[in-house]
């Protein structure tokens, strides 16, 4: 019989205790560490592989190599031919893809339980032994610079946040594009993707995420079959390349082709570095919470339907990062409307919180989602897994996730309150704004040709 | 290395078990006309509610494009006697969520709520509300069409959304699949043609309600029961027309963009049609089966034309499409549609090898368990078959409409859905 209510009051306050055993974790004598959770629902899994590798591990002239690589990881060994890859994982029944990011670089299959190891055999093959051949390099780099072409030459708003965040950044290398300038993928040699790979890939700088219907013993002794044999090696050595203290605002526009205007503004706030010890960055999530996470949520509310100022805007900001954090906001004034009178606008709403702070409910509105949210989370493998890989990516043990989620928690109005005071600055803020340029007049369409 | 082996027959035995067979659903209708289809499923302390209407875009009047996506829209900005910030509000605190949207043949809602009675019954309450008495209040009229009226100019500059537009109207001409809106369409709409679209669309007899998660068979059949209650009565859906098939021809649309971006296609496939197993193993080798489509080998892997290359068909209630598409940079846009036509053609006149027929079979019948592995791809697929008067046993029977199609039968659907002579070509940008 189904008894709903009071099972989940058992998932909530048991959660704790599953978490010590749910997921496991091993780690190889080469350093990999392998992470599993239990998941029957189907019968499947997903595995990742991960890297602490991505574009912030970059340098000047070779900026997209960590995704250039990416893209290099599918093109053979000496076991597996080009595309082998791809076809074997297809022919497994399985989907696969990859994923760089400014903290990692990342891999992962969905396949039936049956094919994991299969799959863990072509991860651990192409960890080492990847061939980066000339040939092969010559034509992905050109799919690369279509990629970039696709996702930001031709798209304002990526162009807009690409300059934004080279602005408000002037020295961390977060400040680079992940998919790197066009010029530096226009120089770029095989031999800049194979010094990467050497520098990074190896088990001592990787993890392996299991989520789906295994048993977690089973998962272990595959890992050591396939990964163990191959050797730790020493790593670079990572600069921390803090960025120097903002001195006064940033501003900065950029013109493309669009209809409508954009404003996007960045305060630098920090990011989660001690699980305990930090307050801030909880209490900067709920804060983006209550201006823009759900539809009654303030920016909505105020700027969008009441004062009709925005036809959108949003809040954004992640407390999981290698790197230096940003707290965005962003958004479109409606016709007629300037940007000037949006920008005062989103500053007006934070210029609320810094002096009347926040509702009860509001926050009691924020939590509730933020549970809800883990529940609806537990639907997806591919969520779960993620979330693990993401805390990792960070130096955050995926451990200490149910810990975080209590911390948010536990965020009062008065912390609210006092990060929206202590971060909302001038000196803190650039500023960006997308200027659109009308389109050329279109040619006269060409009439419809008939093609014979 | 005795037990792993052990283990492997017992995951493949289990694997195999599934792949034979699709969640239970069971089927039945409201008093009030409304189809619902179900599957329990309690590994969850979640449930998951799609309301499905015939109210998609190709529903609208001539002259009225755009009516179906504002009034989905506005569904849930006022109901009952509360406005958009109560329903809001109140979604939020619940932790329930409401999505959905339109395209041509279904308006979508969408709900997610825990399953505990004291978060599910007042989500549930409040769907209703959306569903039975929206209200469209004017001013909320007003400025969602201005809304959509400015995102639909931001689209009007985008090469993606002008190319897709340009290629609907190329296949479809005057038929209803063939409309789209345009900020002066949207311009002239008035509450009243919302009003009305709701009145004639948003009926009990052309609902389809898909449910999964926890609850038993009972509840849910209450459920079904209190959501639809206050639903308009009204007549069903009338057939959508046939569409005449195009001719083949080009279009070019000049634009800025670093990249041309290019579609090939026509009106092909029926939802229900059983060609759609053949085309489907057919059109994974020739451009469905991601990264090893020949295609994706063509196009991308050995010229380094694009980083996207596709091609699906898109079952509709009448013919929906087959699209080929790529963007390439604009100076090789010529290179990348010959080559695109080429293969397309070179497989229309030899269909898949054997090998690739393998191949296309082992991953849609290997993936298949993927492809239900959660409750929300449950919903997905529990829907689509609701909406479209699929057999229940759909899903229990696709491995096995797959594998026994043979590459002879690939070329024969191929060779009835895409012919050459209706193929249009539309490519925005390039020079």
């Amino acid at each position: 019989m189904p008894m709903p209510y009071p099972r989940l009051i058992l998932l909530v306050l048991a959660a704790p205790l599953l978490a010590l055993a749910n997921p496991y974790e091993q780690q190889l004598a080469n350093g990999l560490r392998v992470i599993v959770r239990e998941d029957s629902r189907a019968p499947t899994v997903v595995h990742m592989v991960w890297y602490r590798a991505g574009s912030m591990d970059e340098t000047n002239g070779r900026t997209g190599v960590a995704h250039v690589l990416e893209h290099m990881m599918f093109k053979g060994t000496p076991t597996t031919g080009p595309g082998e890859f791809n076809r074997r994982v297809a022919a497994a029944g399985g989907r696969d893809n990859a994923f760089t990011s400014r903290d990692y670089t990342a891999y992962f299959q969905q396949v039936p339980k049956q094919n994991l190891s299969e799959m863990m055999q072509l991860e651990a093959d192409r960890m080492r032994h990847l061939n980066l051949d000339v040939r092969e390099f010559g034509q992905e780099i050109r799919v690369v610079m279509e990629e970039r072409r696709l996702r930001t030459e031709d798209q304002p708003q990526s162009l807009l946040l690409e300059q934004l965040t080279a602005v408000a950044l002037q020295v961390h290398p977060y400040r680079v594009p992940i998919i790197g300038w066009m010029n530096d993928l226009e120089n770029m040699t095989a031999s800049d993707a194979r010094l990467w790979y050497d520098n990074w890939y190896a088990p001592n700088n990787a993890y392996v995420v299991v989520v789906g219907d295994v048993d977690h013993d089973a998962v272990f002794q595959l890992a050591e079959k396939h990964y163990g044999a191959l050797s730790a090696r020493s790593l670079p050595v990572r600069k921390p390349q803090d960025e120097p203290p903002q001195v006064g605002v940033r501003r900065l526009t950029v013109k493309a082709p669009a209809e409508l205007p954009v404003v996007m503004m960045a305060y630098k706030v920090p990011v989660i570095r001690g699980v305990e010890s930090d307050v801030d960055p909880y209490a900067l999530e709920m804060l983006s919470a209550v201006l823009a996470g759900h539809e009654a949520a303030r920016f909505s509310r105020h700027l969008v339907r009441e004062q009709r100022l925005a036809v959108n805007a949003t809040a954004s900001y992640d407390s999981v990062a290698r790197g230096p954090g940003l707290f965005y906001l962003y958004g479109s004034p409606s016709e007629g409307r300037t940007r000037g009178e949006l920008e005062a606008g989103l500053r007006a709403e934070l210029a609320r919180v810094q002096e009347q702070g926040v509702a009860a409910d509001e926050l009691r509105r924020a939590k509730a989602q933020l549970i809800a949210g883990q529940i609806y989370k537990l639907d997806s493998m591919f969520a779960q897994a993620m979330e693990i890989g993401q805390l990792e990516s960070a130096g955050i043990s995926y451990t200490m996730n149910r810990r975080m989620i209590e911390k948010l928690q536990a965020v009062t109005a008065e912390q609210v309150q006092a990060v929206a005071r202590k971060y909302f600055r001038e000196e803190l803020l650039t500023v960006a704004e997308l200027d659109p340029q009308p389109l050329p007049p279109p040619r006269a369409r060409s009439p419809f040709v008939f093609r014979h | 290395m005795i037990p792993f082996r052990l283990l492997t027959c017992l995951f493949l035995a289990l694997a195999m078990q599934m792949a034979q067979a699709g969640p239970k659903i069971e089927r039945w209708q409201t008093t009030g006309g409304a189809t619902v289809l179900f599957v329990e499923n309690h590994s969850l302390p979640i449930v998951d509610v799609q309301v499905d209407f015939a109210a998609g875009t190709a529903r609208e009047a001539a002259g009225k494009a755009g009516v179906a996506s504002l009034t989905r829209s506005l569904l849930d900005l006022g109901a009952a006697g509360m406005d958009e910030m109560q329903i809001a509000s109140r979604m939020a605190d619940l932790g329930a969520k409401l999505s959905g949207g339109v395209d041509m043949d279904r308006a979508s809602v969408t709900l997610r709520t825990l399953s505990m009675p004291d978060k599910r019954e007042p989500a549930l309450a409040m769907l209703r509300a959306i569903l039975s008495s929206p209200q469209f209040a004017a001013d909320v009229f007003d400025r969602e069409r201005a809304r959509s009226i400015a995102s639909l100019k931001e689209a009007l500059t985008r090469p993606d959304a002008i190319a897709s537009r340009a290629f609907w109207a190329a296949m479809y001409g005057a038929h209803p699949y063939g409309r789209y809106a345009t900020p002066e369409s949207v311009g002239a709409l008035t509450r009243a043609d919302v009003l009305a679209f709701h009145a004639g669309n948003y009926t009990a007899q052309r609902a389809s309600l898909a449910i999964v998660g926890d609850l038993s068979r009972a509840q849910a059949k209450a459920v079904a029961e209190e959501l639809t209650a206050g639903l308009p009565s009204g007549p069903g859906g009338l057939a959508i027309a046939v569409p005449e098939m195009p001719a083949a021809g080009e279009q070019r649309i000049s634009h800025p963009a670093a990249q041309a971006h290019l579609l090939l296609g026509l009106p092909a496939l029926k939802r229900g049609d059983p060609d759609f197993f053949p085309l489907s193993v057919g059109n994974y080798s020739l451009g469905g089966g991601g990264f090893v489509s020949r295609l994706m080998k063509e196009v991308r892997d050995k010229r380094g034309l694009a980083y996207s290359v596709h091609s699906y068909f898109l079952p509709l209630q009448q013919l929906g499409p087959f699209q080929l598409g790529l963007q390439t940079k604009k100076a090789q846009v010529n290179d990348a549609l010959q080559v695109a036509r080429e293969v397309l053609a070179n497989f229309l006149d030899q269909g898949p090898s054997e090998a690739e027929l393998k191949a296309a079979k082992q991953n849609l019948i290997g993936s298949f368990p993927l492809r239900l592995d959660s409750n929300r791809k449950l919903l997905e697929n529990v829907a689509m078959i609701g909406f479209y008067g699929l057999p229940l046993d759909y899903l229990d029977h696709y491995p096995e409409n797959i594998e026994k199609v043979t590459v002879a039968d690939v070329k024969a659907a191929f060779s009835r859905h895409v012919r050459p002579e209706h193929l249009v070509t539309v490519v925005v940008g390039g020079e």
